[in-house]
């Protein structure tokens, strides 16, 4: 008699551990979305990847298509090569052009995807050739000062 | 007269050096016996079920409440941080990955070894005292395999699951103060939240580390009240070391197994 009572809240506490564990997994990690399924790789080619770190969204208008698997330097070009996993279920046409952009004005960066209109997909492993790099704060800030001055001389 | 006092310093020294690396030897003879001969304990898994209740069910009570206060005072003391930066609704990635990388193993291993730790000691030491253990062997009846193989799978099996619960808890606590009593927007407490936490390289590595705080406690535990002097005093002594111990060497592996997992991309 004793002993079975004992067997109930032996069970009833592996399940409340269990059940922990699985509201961890779905509802505060992101198992439920892109990391289970099967994905296909695609590389691209940045010459400034500003803040960009593996793991970071890929998305395209908005919607998370995959994740940034490594992020490599090319010691030929001297570029940033920027690999990504990419969600089965979505095609991208040859002529998709990459960009890297802020979510907000200093939230984390991500890849973004914009489609193009060739037919033809890209494949497993490859590389997407139109890219456009990260925008980077000091250089938007000196340019904008040089065309003040610029401007200024202009007027005198 | 200053040659032989030094002298016996020395001695003294060496003596506990060699005290300490004998017990740890012993500890490690200890722990290998005990996985060895925990295959009567699979066999009959009645004697686990029971030592799950003592070590499992009865910490429930105090992990599940102290999960929640801690979530909740994360929730203020973040708000209260994020709110410098206008970045609120970040306060769910911060009281998760908080909770699931590092409270929830931490917290809750501490609290398993001073509620199930310190009483697994004061049982066996207690047992060894009045001489159980010795009539357990006249008997031919291993007391590892019968007595301390059962508590330590119990231990190893309840510590994960005990820190899944402080981290769910702890993770609904911060939600209701974040959310219910301050008002962060609740669609942008959980999908940032959700974007943040990885299965793989959070959660997995949460439950990694409390499976090895799990191990480490237990075996602490066991030890000390397998080792203790068979004297009133002696258990005593034997369950503060364990306390001590074991809180010591949670975290320190703690520290380890950090800078293992998170040492930054």
């Amino acid at each position: 008699m004793e002993r079975s009572t004992l067997d109930l809240w032996v069970g009833l506490f592996v399940i409340a551990g269990f059940a922990a564990l699985t509201v961890l997994a779905l509802k505060v990690g992101n198992m439920g979305s892109v990391s289970g399924g099967s994905t296909y790789q695609l590389s691209a080619q940045f010459t400034n990847i500003g803040g960009l770190k593996a793991r970071a969204a890929v998305k395209s208008a908005g919607v998370v298509v995959g994740r940034v698997s490594q992020i490599g330097f090319d010691n030929q070009k001297f570029m940033a090569t920027v690999t990504m996993n990419i969600d089965s279920k979505f095609k991208f046409p040859k002529d998709t052009s990459a960009s890297i952009l802020t979510a907000g004005l200093l939230g984390e960066q991500y890849v973004g995807l914009e489609g193009g209109a060739e037919d033809a997909m890209l494949a497993n492993g490859e590389t997407i050739k139109l890219t456009q790099s990260a925008v980077v704060l000091e250089k938007l800030i000196s340019q904008f000062m040089y065309s003040k001055a610029a401007e200024g001389n202009n007027t005198k | 007269m200053f040659s032989r006092s030094s002298s016996i310093n020395v001695r003294n020294i060496g003596h506990h050096a060699i005290d300490i690396v004998l017990r740890l030897g012993y500890a490690t003879r200890f722990f290998a016996l005990t996985v060895l001969h925990s295959g009567t304990s699979f066999i009959r898994f009645r004697l686990i079920v029971r030592e799950l209740y003592y070590t499992g069910v009865l910490s429930m009570i105090i992990i599940l409440i102290s999960g929640l206060f801690v979530g909740m005072v994360l929730g203020y003391q973040g708000y209260q941080t994020l709110n410098t930066y206008c970045s609120e609704s970040a306060l769910g990635v911060l009281v998760a990955l908080s909770l699931v990388r590092e409270l929830g193993p931490v917290v809750s291993a501490l609290l398993f070894a001073s509620r199930a730790g310190s009483a697994m000691t004061a049982e066996i030491g207690l047992m060894k005292a009045t001489e159980q253990l010795s009539a357990m062997e006249m008997m031919a009846v291993d007391p590892i395999a019968r007595v301390v193989a059962p508590r330590f799978w119990a231990g190893v099996i309840s510590m994960p699951l005990l820190a899944a619960m402080f981290s769910a808890m702890g993770v609904y606590g911060g939600y209701l103060i974040g959310v219910v009593v301050i008002g962060v927007d609740e669609g942008s407490f959980w999908s940032q939240m959700q974007s943040a936490v990885d299965f793989r390289e959070d959660i997995v590595n949460g439950v990694i580390k409390s499976v090895v705080f799990g191990i480490a406690v237990t075996w602490i535990a066991l030890f000390e009240g397998y080792d203790a002097p068979p004297t009133a005093e002696g258990v005593s002594g034997a369950t503060t070391r364990t306390v001590v111990t074991s809180s010591l060497s949670i975290l320190g592996l703690d520290f380890v197994l950090t800078a293992f997992m998170f040492r930054g991309i």
